[in-house]
């Protein structure tokens, strides 16, 4: 309703006049960094992926050192986490979880992404037929409950780490594919791939070089919220037993095997279960954060709001 | 006569930059103040400022703004209590915005818009304020108002909807009518009759006018004094007799020689020896529609065929609606036509279109904000159908050839750095132009290229167009809804109505002796020379 364009007077020919309130504009990075809870989720984040990737080397007893004279203690100096049922250290097996869990999630939202930005993309632009069968697929994948899917997936293949993955990716794809979609049904029709197109560009040029870039935005909020899903759904299964098999541990698998012991040893349960919550929550804040971000509109109000 | 509107000293700033320096007016009842300026110099700042509307975060408002409506004591709109000022917006002061597509809700019907301050601020019951709703759309000349009543905004064009904005904005007898930028977004025809309208409705009711505008064409035949803003500042303000007659400011006179005229030039006369590079045949383009009642055939183009020569340009010309951006869509291979042909000398250009003969071919949009990827530097915009292509084939740098594009536009060669929002609309333009030079095409469409511009860096860019087509011998296709840019820019000029070939001559031909009725009322809608005051 005001100006709708930001034209500066007198800038026609006038070189190195930027518009000034462009200049203003907080870049991304610094906008995130404005967001308290942002900031803590990334480095609760940081910390969980560091301590995932150095768990051999910072674990201070083996993930399968049974001791069994020293089962089921408290935590103590030694057993900062306490020990289970076999006299296993309980903080080494959660480090050592958190390595599988993050990597189960991050190849399998990888493969979720890669299939479903390919399928989205490709039907979003190229419409028609194509459109109307690959989205009706999309719908009868969704039309299962997550869980039951992947249920039937690792029943059909091997339990194990490569089919939790597999199942997983499987499951999350046709999110990826409907977010991708819908972004590339709004920027097809822009100005400036209609342009491209009338330069006889090639039709997957136009898609690397103008609809993937300006898709980006929505892809990796839903990527960041899917890892924190992927994270959950790896530990339904590793409960269920049909995810990473024992004794390979993993947090779903560790509470499973805190069921029976609920009573005498909190510990068991609880450590991973945290550990599970605050990965998940960290995930889901950071999603939420960067939507705030790579949403103009909300981006707008942002702004607005830190500059009073 | 007092006037119903004073300002005094009126300040806007956003955090240490001021947006509006200290501008003093006063608006008489009957009356129409003109504010004209670019985008950006802070017209419709002041005008939201002055009337307590302004909702920009951080920004601090200072001086005086004195609403003295009939039979009512004066109020401050400066700093007045957020209750007051919903008292007055709406019922003494009406406004009227520039796009009318998104001013109105899609999901009311007409009749609930314009009841809505009716209600609100005359506790009219409901039926008084339906029967006051249908006096309105009639006074504002909406055919068929009793049927219109129940409609939705997207039943109706672009200047039906400025009608029904002016209607809401009438409803109450506002003391005041804030009209900001209200026929920008319009075709030059519908905003002839909405100009003529509000004249009308001014008259009858005695209503003031603040109508904001950076076209001083347009601010001539409304207003009564001008003030001409720029970066905040007022630089002269006086009847717009003496203000067009004796322009104080060599501002203002850059404004008046950027306005459309007609008359103002004309290319070298076209001479017909010349080879003809584009010829078209029956172009025939039909879309199927889909809607509520069912599949219908829109009739887009409709047996329409022109020559162009080599080094010349064809305008084409009409109202939204009338078929030319589909010819250009045609002609670059975004739509498919349903007969006819096209060839560029000599080849075929509709079906098959080999990827040599896209280069040939270049086309410039209307939107200069969104025909930019936002993603990509201006410098990557212009090397991508060089990329496309894999140019320049003799191993030189893809930079140099960009620098060499940008110095064409009259850009300096930083510029290939910046990305889209970093650039104002007429530099955004610019690019877009050295985008579509970067194959060295013989044709380039220009659709409605200069349209969404201010009149003064359109005027730029028209002349930059001028220039290029001599220096390169380019040949034009210019589509545009004002013959006045057209009769500056075409050799030969086509008129279509609904798809339809209207009239087709040379330029000169066609401006001297029109011999359609359509072209006479497009001819006639061009803001005149002299302001609308001076002639009586």
């Amino acid at each position: 309703m005001t100006e709708p364009r930001d034209e500066i007077v007198a800038d026609e020919h006038g070189a190195g006049v930027a518009p000034t309130d462009e200049a203003a504009r907080m870049t991304p990075f610094r906008l995130l960094a404005s967001n308290p809870l942002t900031v803590v989720s990334a480095l609760v984040l940081a910390v969980v992926v560091l301590l995932a990737i150095a768990a051999p080397w910072v674990a201070p007893y083996g993930i399968n050192a049974v001791d069994v004279a020293n089962a089921l203690q408290p935590p103590s100096a030694s057993h900062w986490f306490g020990t289970d049922d076999l006299g296993r250290d309980v903080f080494s097996r959660v480090i050592v979880a958190a390595r599988v869990s993050l990597q189960v999630a991050v190849v399998s939202v990888t493969f979720a992404l890669l299939v479903g930005v390919l399928i989205g993309v490709v039907s979003g632009y190229v419409g028609g037929l194509l459109d109307v069968v690959l989205m009706r697929v999309v719908d009868v994948m969704f039309a299962f409950p997550v869980l039951l899917l992947a249920l039937a997936i690792v029943a059909i293949l091997q339990p194990g780490m490569a089919t939790t993955m597999l199942a997983i990716g499987i499951v999350y794809t046709p999110i990826f594919a409907r977010v991708a979609r819908a972004s590339t049904l709004s920027v097809r029709h822009e100005p400036y791939v209609q342009v491209s197109r009338t330069m006889g560009t090639p039709t997957t040029t136009i898609l690397r070089t103008h609809v993937l870039p300006n898709i980006s935005g929505p892809l990796i909020v839903q990527t960041s919220l899917s890892l924190a899903f992927a994270i959950l759904s790896e530990a339904a299964l590793s409960f269920l037993g049909l995810g990473i098999q024992p004794p390979a541990p993993s947090w779903g698998g560790m509470l499973f095997s805190a069921q029976g012991f609920l009573g005498q040893a909190w510990w068991m349960s609880v450590f991973p279960g945290v550990a599970i919550f605050v990965t998940v929550l960290a995930f889901n804040l950071l999603g939420d954060g960067l939507r705030d971000v790579l949403d103009p509109k909300q981006r707008t109000l942002i702004e607005s709001r830190s500059r009073r | 006569m007092s006037p119903v509107l004073s300002v005094e000293n009126l300040r806007v700033a956003i955090g240490s930059r001021e947006i509006v320096q200290g501008l003093s007016f006063a608006v008489e009842p009957e009356a129409t103040l003109g504010i004209v300026g670019e985008s950006g110099s802070g017209k419709s700042m002041t005008v939201l400022a002055a009337t307590g509307l302004l909702d920009a975060p951080g920004a601090r408002v200072t001086g005086s703004s004195v609403l003295t409506p009939e039979g009512a004591g004066p109020l401050e709109l400066v700093g007045a209590r957020r209750s007051a000022l919903r008292r007055v917006h709406g019922d003494k002061i009406g406004f009227v915005f520039q796009d009318p597509t998104t001013s109105l809700n899609p999901l009311l019907t007409l009749e609930r818009q314009i009841t809505e301050s009716l209600e609100a601020h005359r506790s009219l019951t409901r039926r008084a304020a339906a029967s006051r709703a249908l006096e309105l759309l009639e006074a504002v000349g909406l055919p068929e108002p009793e049927q219109r009543l129940q409609s939705y905004p997207h039943q109706l064009s672009g200047g039906q909807r400025q009608r029904v904005m002016i209607a809401i904005a009438l409803a109450c007898d506002p003391a005041l009518l804030v009209a900001d930028e209200p026929t920008t977004a319009l075709d030059v025809t519908t905003q002839a009759q909405i100009i003529e309208l509000v004249r009308t409705l001014q008259r009858e009711r005695g209503t003031a006018v603040v109508w904001i505008s950076h076209d001083l064409g347009v601010i001539g035949q409304v207003a009564d004094d001008v003030l001409v803003l720029q970066e905040g500042r007022p630089l002269e303000h006086r009847g717009v007799v003496e203000l067009m007659d004796e322009p104080r400011h060599p501002y203002t006179r850059e404004l008046l020689a950027a306005r459309p005229r007609l008359g103002a030039s004309t290319p070298p006369a076209a001479t017909d020896d010349g080879e003809v590079l584009l010829s078209v045949r029956d172009l025939d383009v039909r879309f199927s529609v889909t809607s509520a009642a069912g599949r219908s055939i829109v009739h887009a183009v409709d047996g329409v065929s022109f020559d162009v020569r080599r080094g010349q340009t064809l305008g084409i010309v009409g109202e939204s609606g009338s078929g030319k951006s589909t010819i250009a869509n045609v002609l670059t291979g975004l739509v498919r036509p349903h007969g006819g042909s096209a060839e560029l000398a000599g080849e075929d250009v509709l079906h098959r279109a080999s990827h040599d003969l896209r280069r040939r071919i270049a086309m410039v949009f209307q939107d200069p904000f969104s025909s930019l990827d936002p993603r990509m530097r201006a410098g990557e915009s212009i090397a991508e159908p060089l990329r496309v292509h894999r140019l320049p084939s003799d191993g030189r740098p893809r930079d140099e050839r960009v620098a060499e594009l940008l110095e064409l536009v009259d850009l300096p060669a930083a510029f290939a750095q910046r990305y889209p929002h970093e650039l104002s609309g007429g530099q955004r333009q610019r690019v877009s132009i050295a985008r579509a030079l970067a194959l060295e095409p013989e044709l380039v469409i220009l659709d409605e290229s200069t349209a969404s511009l201010d009149v003064s860096i359109q005027a730029r860019v028209l002349d930059l167009l001028r220039r290029l087509q001599s220096e390169l011998s380019l040949t034009f296709v210019f589509i545009a809804h004002d013959l006045a840019i057209v009769q500056q820019m075409s050799h030969d000029v086509l008129v279509m109505q609904r798809g339809q070939t209207a009239e087709h001559a040379a330029a000169a031909d066609l401006f001297a002796d029109p011999q359609q009725d359509y072209t006479r009322r497009l001819l006639a809608a061009i803001p005149p020379d002299r302001p609308r005051r001076a002639v009586g």
